[in-house]
């Protein structure tokens, strides 16, 4: 914000003389649209009466929410053998589920805060989604390693609270550090989120006829004014969480991570996994950004504030995330065989060619190959195939973590304590539902807060600069 | 009843353009004004340098945040695993700053947080769910597209007609006196 009002008078001297070309900036928002257009599309998306593919959808997202809810309840009346776990494979879907979602929520934080830091102007009309994203992904994340402790009524044990066997938590264990890391990440992605939101509130606040209406969206406006007293602090505040969450979501998935990197499995214990993980998280959350806002931006008409080149970006990134997991992929075979140890070179060989590698090359063809597409002008134009894509991106990223968790449990060092794992129709019924959970605090986030921060697409509309005339 | 209305908040006078109300704020503020404000749907670039206001204090808490959380931390840390119930692993020490770091991270990130987030709200005033403000009709459009300038009573420079009329001046349009 700063100095720019210097910059708009003086113009250097040498592009008097080279006169470079003017290239025009994609367009954020088309067709000129006017600030109170913008309000109006958004706040027409709440005011609305109920629409019936909501009603239909929440009804049904609450029914398959239901599956987990009464998946957790059997497994904690009748004990955790009713998921799938044996020896010796301890880690099987809870652990591919909990990585999976924390995964999928990292990119609305790559978008609300790497995004901002950088200055990407395109992520103003995605990023209020996509955070929401965050938040209810790592919801439906925290209840795995919640059930998974087994007696889920002495889940606080992990948190340092004082317990009547005066023992605390043990914080060389990269489980505690998860502890931490996922508590903080969720938190802190709320309040951003929240903060973020107030401006937007205040706005639906202003227009609210009914009494009820205006009750809510005053108290979670607390007030806002939109002086310009304030908008300095929250513009700062704004840009300290961005900077905040920056470090806070690559430490998120590096700590994810570390819970198998620490260990000395074979196929776990390599330095790549941070980076590695990092990537992923990002190329599956992407996925999922686009599965959920391209249906949204046909149902709501958005078409004007999320473009191609928004369309576009997202594309491009889940291309780039897309060849570094398949980098890393090839990477972690490369060094498997040049450690020279025989049992990692034997976790990898057994990763492609033993028993579970009907899932490895479901994981590559889904995140090697098809994001390639994404390299072609025509598909990335071609949304509905986009939509598709993303869905196999979202299913490879399900498999890696899968491969990964239980390919090295089940065949680790002495052939005697191998086995074959399978998933409980327990184990299903409960990730089935995560999603149907997942739905159903998406959809209500839909239809009662803003979907689309309304100041910052205002911010970005070419009226909005002072200096025009 | 009367003696309420009689008393007065200041004066709110509205803008179209973000340009207009971007020259009109530079005029305030060369005026020598102290207690006023520009309330705009969303932040105007380079309107901080405009108003003359001052950078955010909000980094401060910020920092301070921070560093409780880090200090935290550490105390976190050493007092259960060191002091209150040592836990022998491995021979090593019983605390260091390395094997809780990524504790002693997340609590530096949450603490900093904090303070950030709850900043926002003590600079801000916030919540503040009665002001006068809020009872103008006209205000209700300037979190859509309106632009306004409100120059307070409390302000050493303010008297109600001349007031008015500098905003006139400034190529304001509806000019309303605000009530407390």
């Amino acid at each position: 914000m700063a100095h720019a009002h210097d910059s708009s008078q003086e113009r250097p001297a040498i592009l008097d003389k080279v006169r470079p070309a003017e290239l025009p900036r994609a367009k954020l928002i088309l067709n000129d649209r006017s600030f109170h257009w913008i309000t109006d599309k958004v706040c027409a998306i709440v005011e609305e009466p109920t629409p019936t593919w909501w009603k239909v959808l929440f009804v049904a997202a609450l029914f398959i929410a239901s599956f987990t809810f009464v998946g957790m309840a059997y497994l904690v009346s009748t004990g955790t053998g009713t998921w799938g776990l044996r020896s010796p494979v301890g880690w099987g879907w809870a652990i591919v589920n909990f990585v999976f979602w924390v995964g999928i929520g990292h990119a609305g934080t790559l978008i609300s805060a790497i995004l901002c830091l950088l200055r990407q102007k395109w992520r103003t009309s995605i990023n209020r989604a996509a955070e929401a994203m965050t938040i209810f992904a790592v919801m439906c994340a925290g209840l795995f390693p919640l059930f998974h402790v087994g007696r889920v009524w002495f889940a606080w044990w992990l948190f340092p609270i004082p317990n009547q066997n005066g023992i605390w938590p043990q914080f060389r264990s990269p489980l505690e550090w998860d502890v931490f890391a996922v508590s903080t990440y969720f938190t802190v992605s709320t309040l951003f989120w929240y903060m973020g939101m107030i401006p937007d509130l205040g706005a639906i606040r202003d227009r609210a006829k009914t009494w009820w209406r205006k009750a809510f969206y005053s108290l979670l406006a607390m007030g806002w004014r939109g002086g310009n007293r304030q908008w300095s602090n929250f513009e700062m505040a704004y840009l300290l969480l961005a900077g905040l969450s920056t470090p806070l979501v690559l430490s998120v998935h590096t700590i994810v991570s570390f819970d198998f990197a620490v260990s000395n499995v074979p196929g776990w214990h390599t330095t790549i996994f941070p980076p590695y993980f990092v990537a992923g998280a990002i190329f599956s959350g992407f996925a999922m950004v686009l599965t959920l806002m391209l249906p949204l931006r046909a149902i709501y008409r958005l078409h004007d504030v999320i473009n191609q080149y928004h369309i576009d970006n997202m594309c491009k990134i889940i291309l780039a995330t897309g060849s570094m997991v398949g980098y890393a992929y090839a990477t972690e075979f490369f060094i498997a065989a040049y450690s020279g140890n025989a049992y990692e070179k034997f976790a990898f060989i057994n990763r492609a060619f033993g028993q579970y590698s009907w899932a490895y090359w479901i994981m590559v063809s889904c995140n090697v190959i098809t994001p390639q597409l994404f390299w072609f002008k025509k598909v990335r134009e071609n949304h509905s195939l986009v939509w598709i894509i993303c869905l196999f991106v979202n299913v490879g990223m399900w498999f890696e973590r899968f491969v990964i968790t239980v390919t090295s449990l089940a065949n680790d060092y002495l052939p005697s304590s191998w086995g074959y794992y399978s998933p409980t129709i327990v184990d299903i019924f409960t990730f089935f539902g995560t999603f149907g959970f997942f739905s159903v605090l998406f959809l209500l986030f839909i239809r009662f807060l803003p979907l689309l921060p309304m100041a910052e697409l205002k911010i970005v509309s070419p009226q909005a600069d002072p200096h025009a005339h | 009843m009367n003696e309420r209305n009689e008393r007065i908040h200041g004066v709110a006078c509205t803008f179209r353009r973000p340009s207009d109300v971007f020259h009109a704020a530079e005029r305030v503020r060369d005026a020598g004004w102290k207690c006023w404000d520009v309330h705009t749907p969303f932040p105007i670039h380079g309107m901080d340098q405009a108003m003359g206001l001052p950078r955010s204090p909000i980094p401060r808490l910020t920092l301070l945040g921070g560093v409780t959380g880090f200090l935290t931390g550490c105390l976190l840390t050493w007092y259960m695993n060191s002091y209150d119930y040592p836990l022998i692993v491995g021979g090593k020490p019983y605390w260091s700053v390395i094997f809780p770091f990524p504790v002693l991270y997340e609590c530096t990130i949450l603490f900093a947080a904090f303070g950030t987030f709850f900043g926002q709200f003590i600079f801000n005033r916030l919540p503040h769910h009665h002001h006068p403000l809020f009872d103008l009709p006209q205000f209700s459009r300037v979190s859509d597209d309106t632009f306004m300038i409100v120059l307070e009573a409390r302000d050493a420079n303010f008297h109600l007609d001349e007031s008015r009329n500098f905003l006139l001046s400034l190529g304001g349009q509806e000019i309303t006196v605000i009530r407390d």
